[in-house]
């Protein structure tokens, strides 16, 4: 088996800052990421992209293709389309790519696996032509697709990044259906000392909400009871505001009220995750360098904790830097020089954060479902269910799945996980953190037996 | 199915032709199969094991699972793949499993 | 007293236990652990099976026919009662051969074994082409199988929560989160917990799998039960592919097809490794060569509570009478005879199964 001295799985900014800063210091790195091109989901697909669309995604967009040369260095492998399955002790990597299954050892590890987004279980959110936010602005990013009539629902920055994109594609959103309060604008105020350090971001923020005002997109703050209906696919969102009931006819509902890290591989490995109350989810329990409690498993972006792209880049360079450390390539004092102005740079980059964060907080209704929504879209298990559930003294989210089956299908708990979590810590009047999370094996994403059997030694003839 | 997408496309690019649950399609080459899928004005991409539920794709980034087909007797993510020429592509587990005759 | 058995696990061994003792009209406390105990009752195959058991002992083959009999009563019932259906097929389960040798020497010893059993042993030899008849899907390499007409198989999960609502229902007392510290006897039994919970009992039942080994000796057991791993895989849901279940794979009521297991002594690692899976794999393929295009969803290891001959221990203790050590490998399979033939035996009533044979003292002293 081959071995690296890192290796990075993920090729958004912080996996690519990473490997370059890596290469730079002389270490062998391979970059496994499961997109057929860099730039993860921020950039994706940046340097075919920018070209095509690059006034309509903007300048935070296009900036990607500077990392994406980064990875273009002689000591960087950069193996796309590979689907990381299992990582085991040591660090052994098994991926799959154009269906066959391969190895790679490493003497580090760096995740960077990123964000996904936070599930918003409301009713209706499983009918065809209902998505993430994420998505509507991936399929517009790298495929030049857009929604002809979108409803967007939730809050958040996200939400009005890509209604403004819309809007300068030239087809803009249906209308935005905005959860928070301006009572939630009033709880943030105390933060608002880091926001003005982080003042960049608000005034484009601002400037984002200002093109959504000008193109008179019709928007409705407050809103709850948020019904997504349909019969085969989604067609109108009916929600509550200021004591009206509204009906929107659309044919695609984007859904978005933050992102969450994406947790899957860290926890696989053991890694030990805390809830953080103030972004509402589970972090990944992380040293000043993005080291994990797995001794050489570092976590950099917003896999280990969310704080956006820029913030991503400089956590990948200091991870970089503490892996070079380890292996002997730069000395801690030549360390501790370089990574100063990250450290601050980062800081920067972090401080409007508390204030978005209690601006924009996760839409109640999603994090407490009613009984009959499905939480876990796989199994199509219910919050109801859940909460019967924890009535038969499930305690924690693994009976549970054992006793339900949440969690058990091909999405491994990505879009379950917190929820179920969440409504098991309600019902059992315990934290998040007693409650606890799914445990995490491989597969992390689904192999073909065909392709596992491939990598049988014990029994060659037996495989395809 | 819609005769009229819900979504439009930016760009005009060259097309291959693909089937989908035995109807030809044409689809930009080296597209995402997903969104090129969508933009096509497929909306249902798969029936849930479960109850039969409708699903679309929902992530778009590999995560969720919801955009699966089967392609070769495989089921695989369509946001995953990328369009090319002669593609056959069904719903999960429409027919039964084909043995292999070797 | 505040109940007349404490049931130290919560698995399936100790909620069969207790739902047979709560149908007798007992009253019944079940101690659990926590979320992240190793539990068999979450991680195992889910067989209801007969053949290869008690090849050197024909009471435990005797014991697992006298379960797998009374199973679907006891299933129908369970699930009358608790609203929770728990799937079961006992329409005979399969040993499949790669090789002519192990199949015949398999045979001759379920001869040996049929003739102890005075006959009451029913099982068929399928050559490949027969098999073909029964399983479309069947692979050129296997050149047989044993079909053996008393095994089938369940969904464990299903029965696990169906017996987690009826215990309630049948008013049982179920305190979740907890470690059992301590037990101790005077007057009666005195229960202590990590955190504190103390219960105080008529009779204990130690059901607590790999738990056992380190409380059974303050309750004067020996109690010398072991880890082994069996790692499982489980696939996407998939149409009808395989009709009876083998010790190889089985298609679950969902729809997807469970592969196992390895048989791994590493002690309390519950891990998955990739050659592990990637062995399982290549053997289910070559049962089911259509496997090879289905997608793996899931896989885990899950530990095996074995004695030292695999068999199961009930034993009352000499030490603390009133204290039962109850553990086995097959929960499943014997869930049965746990909620309808046990409770006679801890009762001490005429009907008592003999369970001699399962006695600890047939271990030496370690």
């Amino acid at each position: 088996m081959k071995q690296r001295d890192l290796v990075v799985i993920g090729a958004g900014p912080a996996g690519m800052a990473a490997a370059a800063q890596a290469a730079e210091l002389g270490l062998s790195v391979t970059v496994l990421d499961e997109q057929h091109r860099a730039g993860g989901q921020i950039y994706r697909d940046v340097d075919r992209v920018a070209p095509l669309r690059g006034g309509i995604l903007g300048k935070d967009y296009t900036d990607g293709a500077i990392l994406t040369a980064g990875l273009r260095h002689d000591a960087i492998e950069h193996i796309s389309g590979a689907v990381v399955w299992a990582i085991e002790d040591g660090f052994d990597v098994s991926y799959t790519r154009d269906g066959r299954g391969a190895q790679i050892a490493a003497k580090q590890l760096l995740l960077a696996t990123g964000a996904l987004e936070r599930p918003m279980p409301l009713p209706g959110w499983t009918l065809p032509g209902v998505m993430t936010a994420g998505a509507g602005q991936i399929l517009l990013k790298q495929s030049g697709v857009l929604a002809r009539n979108a409803v967007l629902v939730g809050c958040g920055p996200l939400l009005y990044l890509i209604a403004a994109q819309m809007v300068r594609a030239g087809t803009s959103p249906t209308a935005l259906i905005e959860t928070q309060t301006p009572r939630n604008m009033i709880r943030a105020a105390p933060h608002i000392g880091g926001a003005l350090r982080g003042w960049p971001y608000l005034l484009k923020g601002l400037g984002l909400l200002a093109a959504i005002i000008r193109a008179r997109v019709p928007r409705f703050t407050g809103a709850t009871d948020i019904t997504i209906t349909g019969q085969e696919r989604a067609d109108a969102v009916t929600f509550t505001t200021r004591g009206r009931t509204h009906t929107i006819g659309c044919d695609t509902v984007m859904l978005h009220h933050g992102v969450v890290p994406n947790t899957q591989a860290a926890r696989s490995l053991g890694v030990t995750h805390s809830w953080s109350a103030q972004q509402d989810c589970f972090v990944p329990d992380l040293d000043d360098w993005g080291q994990g409690s797995v001794a050489g498993v570092f976590i950099a972006g917003d896999g280990g904790g969310i704080g956006g792209a820029k913030a991503a880049e400089f956590s990948g360079r200091l991870s970089a830097l503490k892996v070079a450390e380890d292996l002997g390539s730069l000395t801690r004092s030549e360390r501790d020089r370089q990574a100063a102005p990250l450290r601050s740079a980062r800081f920067r980059e972090l401080a409007a954060r508390p204030f978005l964060d209690a601006s924009y907080p996760p839409c109640a209704e999603a994090l407490a479902p009613t009984d009959s929504t499905v939480v876990c879209r796989c199994e199509e298990v219910t919050a109801g269910d859940i909460r019967a559930y924890a009535k038969l003294g499930c305690i924690g989210p693994n009976q549970a799945k054992a006793f339900g089956r949440a969690g058990m299908g091909p999405c491994q708990g990505r879009y379950c996980g917190t929820t179920v979590t969440a409504l098991l810590a309600a019902a059992n009047n315990q934290t998040p953190d007693e409650t606890g999370y799914y445990r995490i094996r491989p597969p992390l994403k689904p192999v073909t037996l065909g392709e596992l059997a491939a990598m049988d030694d014990t029994a060659p003839e037996a495989a395809e | 199915m819609k005769t009229v997408s819900p979504f439009l496309e930016l760009e005009e690019t060259p097309r291959v032709e693909v089937m989908f649950c035995g109807e030809g399609l044409r689809l930009p080459q080296g597209a995402n199969l997903a969104a090129a899928l969508l933009a096509a004005g497929v909306d249902v991409f798969r029936n849930t094991p479960v109850s039969g539920a409708p699903r679309g794709p929902f992530c778009m980034m590999g995560a969720c699972f919801d955009c699966l087909v089967e392609i070769d007797g495989t089921v695989r993510q369509a946001c995953m793949i990328e369009v090319s020429e002669g593609l056959q592509i069904t719903k999960p587990h429409q027919t039964e499993a084909k043995d292999e005759t070797a | 007293m505040e109940t007349d058995y404490a049931i130290i696990g919560g698995g399936v061994v100790g909620l069969s236990t207790a739902w047979g003792l709560l149908k007798r009209g007992l009253t019944v406390t079940v101690l659990d652990g926590d979320d992240g105990s190793f539990r068999a009752s979450r991680g195992n195959f889910g067989l209801v099976w007969v053949q290869s058991k008690g090849m050197n002992q024909p009471r435990y083959a005797r014991w697992s026919q006298q379960s797998a009999a009374i199973w679907a009563d006891f299933a129908a019932e369970l699930g009358d009662n608790s609203g929770q259906t728990v799937p079961l097929e006992q329409n005979g389960g399969y040993d499949f051969h790669f090789s002519e040798e192990t199949l015949q020497a398999t045979v001759e010893k379920y001869e040996a074994l049929k003739a102890e059993l005075d006959g009451d042993y029913p099982f068929e030899v399928l050559g490949h082409n027969a098999l073909r008849k029964e399983e479309p899907h069947i692979g050129s390499k296997v050149l047989g199988a044993i079909l053996h007409h008393q095994d089938g198989h369940a969904n464990p999960l299903k029965l696990l929560v169906a017996l987690a609502a009826d215990v309630r229902r049948m008013g049982g007392q179920v305190l979740t989160g907890k470690t059992v510290t301590d037990v101790t006897k005077a007057d009666g039994f005195r229960i202590t917990c990590a955190d504190g919970t103390i219960v105080s009992a008529g009779k204990v039942v130690l059901s607590a799998g790999l738990g056992a080994a380190q409380l059974g000796p303050k309750l004067g057991f020996k109690a010398p039960v072991r880890a082994q791993r069996g790692q499982v895989l489980i696939t996407e849901k998939l149409p009808k592919l395989i009709n009876r279940p083998s010790l190889i794979a089985r298609q679950v009521d969902e729809g997807g097809i469970q592969i196992g297991a390895t048989n791994e002594e590493v002690g309390l690692d519950d891990g998955v490794t990739q050659t592990g899976i990637s062995g399982l794999a290549a053997e289910a393929i070559a049962a089911y060569p259509a496997l090879a295009r289905a997608q793996l969803v899931r896989s885990w290891g899950a530990l095996r509570v074995l004695s030292p001959d695999g068999l199961p221990i009930y034993q009352q203790s000499t030490q603390m009478p009133g204290a039962y050590l109850v553990t086995c490998h097959s929960g499943i399979t014997l869930a049965a005879a746990h909620a309808r033939l046990l409770p006679d035996w801890l009762e001490g009533t005429t009907d008592a199964p003999d369970l001699e044979v399962f006695s600890e003292n047939r271990f030496p002293v370690s």
